[in-house]
């Protein structure tokens, strides 16, 4: 009888994995559908970014009350996964409690017993978390974009939170052996006597029920994850490392371009040479799908919280634009799952859908209404770069559509013929020094 | 005030055999823009009484290709760059100087890749360096006791992490500093970055230097600084759309210096 819980247990634990492992394969192949990004620079100081802003969590704070709300959520999470390594070797190898055999007592009451108080804790942030989002309707959680999946993805994980917490608590509260060691249970105790009634085979039931539910809802979060906003508390940290570390004003030059305008100033380069032999097709630029686009820009959909820090700041937005940085990486995210679907339903090739982001997903009057300030990547707590993606498809929509707005064109005319965005003749750019 | 003043051109001193201390980058907005050229006029005055050896391209300079670039036209902003790129290279330029953020992280941040590496400051950082070391001063206290915010510009600030020299030379003044409720990394754009200054706005329920300006006059400002020609701009058009023109002045710093040193 042992051993068939044992066996259980462990066909469980390794279906959940191993489900897990496969959606994470995945996620790896559909981010590396795009571009190559050469991101082997500065290490040190990658590593410093992903220590401070994932780790440390040093932008969620420029927020106070979120911020701090959301340190204990996830140092709860943390520390109290410690709990879950118990449960695991007490579910493989049929002990219980492996940590009071191999602890010292007082030592693993005072783990145990801070863990009950991180429990409340995020119970507490995890409610308050709750009204913001329902009750007080906090502006940035009721955006266009926040509806359907997006706005219950969002409950669901506090849902889980709460479940997750109160099993905790209440599978301290029924096991004899805990309470009777009489330390560590500095919330349970309080619990403990709703069961004093009851058998006690009734109360070791409950403590089994709770213990099993428990270890099945951990794995199924885990695996819910890759499905939800939620991944960022894996992908952040990778994100972090490889956030933008140049100045961020400073756009990267499209090589592609350099390539052709050097030709072009070249003087000596023959125009009317053919293009040798192996020269590479052209390459599109700027983006109007997921794939244009590089593979940092992908991870960064997947990072994306969709809490909505960037758009609350965008200018754009708040003026009552149709741009959402938010809804960028949403989107961006949407049609790499979907560009993904068809890979895997296709035996691992993508057959074209007609469908791309520009247009389908992301429209141009989106992307004319950045003022490219930069606003939503300083906000982003986990470094993402809106911004990049809505450069990249202004630069598909201007170079290969002239898709820009009549007024963008004369500007751009106004450069190539005066040197200057104005109808303004270049021979007369000193005469301000005359003026008086 | 005075209206003489002198600015030396690069081929000019280049024909003398003479190699200024640093290159004035006018930009598109100081050498054309009505309001710009007073920015200007008003910082190459500052330079003259400092005794900076300068020198600007005059008709040699061309637009650093900045709204192109933002506005997605890589091709052009290039061509732009590596044109530019050559004129100051055939110069040997060190040090650039430049009163428009915009010009500024072009020429800092993106030129460097196409061939053209130099030392690229905002003139509020170069006017810090000259009263650090002396060579110019602020006396007089005509702004004591005036409010003054400043308007932090995208592109200099949160684009390029500037946000103190400026502040410090108001603070020179013997002005009160008022900060605005978005400002340093959480300020918000005036609206015209990303090439927005060249074309209509999308629709929404307002324009964005209206909303800008309405943060402005919350502090209750005498004057509204800015760091930007086209911040500038935005902010003349938001203070005159909220009829306050009369009562709120909206300046470059270079103009407040240049004012309290009554050039
Ligand atoms: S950079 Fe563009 S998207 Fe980002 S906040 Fe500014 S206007 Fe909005
Ligand atoms: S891009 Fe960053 S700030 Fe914006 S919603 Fe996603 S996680 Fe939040």
């Amino acid at each position: 009888m042992q051993y068939i819980s044992q066996i259980i247990f462990t066909l469980i634990l390794i279906a959940g994995i191993g489900y897990f492992a496969s959606n994470v394969k995945k996620l790896f192949r559909n981010i590396k559908l795009g571009k190559d990004l050469d991101v082997s620079d500065n290490k040190p100081q990658r590593w410093k970014n992903m220590a401070k802003i994932a780790l440390g969590q040093t932008k969620m704070v420029v927020r106070p009350i979120a911020g701090f709300l959301h340190v204990i959520v996830y140092v709860g999470f943390i520390v109290i996964n410690i709990e879950v390594l118990e449960i695991v070797i007490d579910g493989v190898f049929g002990t219980h409690r492996i940590g009071l055999h191999v602890l010292n007592k007082s030592v693993y009451g005072f783990l145990i017993g801070t863990f009950e108080v991180l429990a409340v804790l995020v119970l507490t942030s995890v409610i308050i978390f709750w009204i913001r989002r329902n009750i007080i309707k906090l502006k940035r959680f009721w955006s266009a974009e926040m509806t359907g999946w997006p706005k219950s993805d969002g409950n669901i994980i506090l849902y889980f939170e709460v479940v997750l917490m109160c099993l905790f608590l209440l599978m301290n509260a029924t096991d004899a052996t805990f309470q009777n060691l009489g330390s560590g249970n500095i919330v349970s105790q309080f619990i403990a006597p709703l069961f004093e009634g009851m058998s006690e085979g009734n109360v070791h039931m409950i403590e089994r029920t709770a213990w099993w539910i428990h270890i099945i809802g951990i794995l199924v979060f885990l695996n819910y994850l890759y499905f939800s906003k939620h991944l960022h508390i894996l992908l952040a940290f990778p994100n972090t490392y490889y956030g933008k570390l140049i100045p961020k004003g400073q756009f990267s030059n499209n090589e592609a371009v350099t390539k052709e305008v050097k030709l072009m100033m070249d003087p000596s380069a023959d125009p009317f040479a053919a293009p040798a032999e192996d020269a590479p097709v052209p390459e599109k630029f700027g983006a109007s799908d997921v794939t244009d686009l590089s593979w940092v820009q992908l991870l960064n959909a997947y990072t994306c919280t969709e809490c909505g820090r960037c758009t609350s700041e965008c200018p754009a937005n708040i003026t009552g634009k149709k741009l959402s940085p938010r809804k960028i990486m949403m989107d961006t995210r949407d049609r790499l799952v979907e560009v993904g679907k068809n890979i895997d339903a296709n035996k691992g090739t993508f057959v074209p859908d007609g469908k791309q982001l520009l247009g389908d997903y992301i429209t141009n009057e989106e992307l004319w209404a950045c003022t490219s300030c930069n606003a939503c990547v300083q906000a982003c707590p986990v470094s993402i770069d809106p911004l990049s993606i809505i450069m990249d498809m202004r630069q598909y929509l201007v170079m290969e559509q002239s898709a820009a707005p009549s007024d963008l064109n004369n500007m751009m005319g106004n450069i190539e013929n005066n040197g200057a965005p104005w109808p303004f003749n270049q021979q007369d750019r000193l005469n301000w020094a005359n003026e008086s | 005030m005075s209206n003489e003043i002198n600015v030396p051109t690069m081929a000019s001193l280049f024909a003398e055999g003479k190699q200024p201390e640093v290159l004035f980058w006018v930009g598109c907005a100081g050498s054309f823009d009505d309001r710009a050229k007073k920015i200007t006029k008003a910082f190459v005055k500052i330079l003259n009484k400092a005794n900076v050896n300068f020198a600007v391209l005059g008709t040699e300079e061309s637009c650093t290709g900045d709204p192109a670039k933002r506005a997605g036209n890589e091709f052009l902003f290039q061509m732009q760059a590596v044109t530019n790129i050559e004129v100051l290279n055939a110069y040997d330029v060190k040090k650039v100087v430049t009163a428009c953020p915009h010009c500024f992280n072009t020429l800092k941040n993106e030129y460097p890749g196409l061939g053209g590496t130099y030392e690229v400051v905002h003139h509020t950082q170069f006017l810090k360096q000259l009263l650090e070391e002396g060579r110019i001063t602020m006396e007089g206290g005509k702004f004591k006791g005036k409010r003054i915010t400043f308007h932090d510009p995208c592109y200099l600030g949160r684009a390029n992490d500037v946000y103190e020299a400026p502040r410090d030379l108001i603070r020179k003044l013997d002005a009160e500093l008022v900060e605005m409720k978005s400002c340093k990394t959480r300020g918000l754009c005036c609206g015209a970055g990303g090439a927005q200054m060249f074309k209509e706005a999308e629709k929404g329920d307002k324009e964005i230097n209206i909303e800008r300006t309405e943060q402005a006059l919350e502090v209750q400002p005498d004057i509204i600084a800015a760091g930007c020609p086209f911040c500038n701009t935005m902010m003349t058009d938001g203070v005159k759309n909220k009829e306050k023109e009369a009562s709120i002045a909206v300046m470059d710093i270079a103009e407040l210096i240049a004012s309290a040193d009554d050039l």
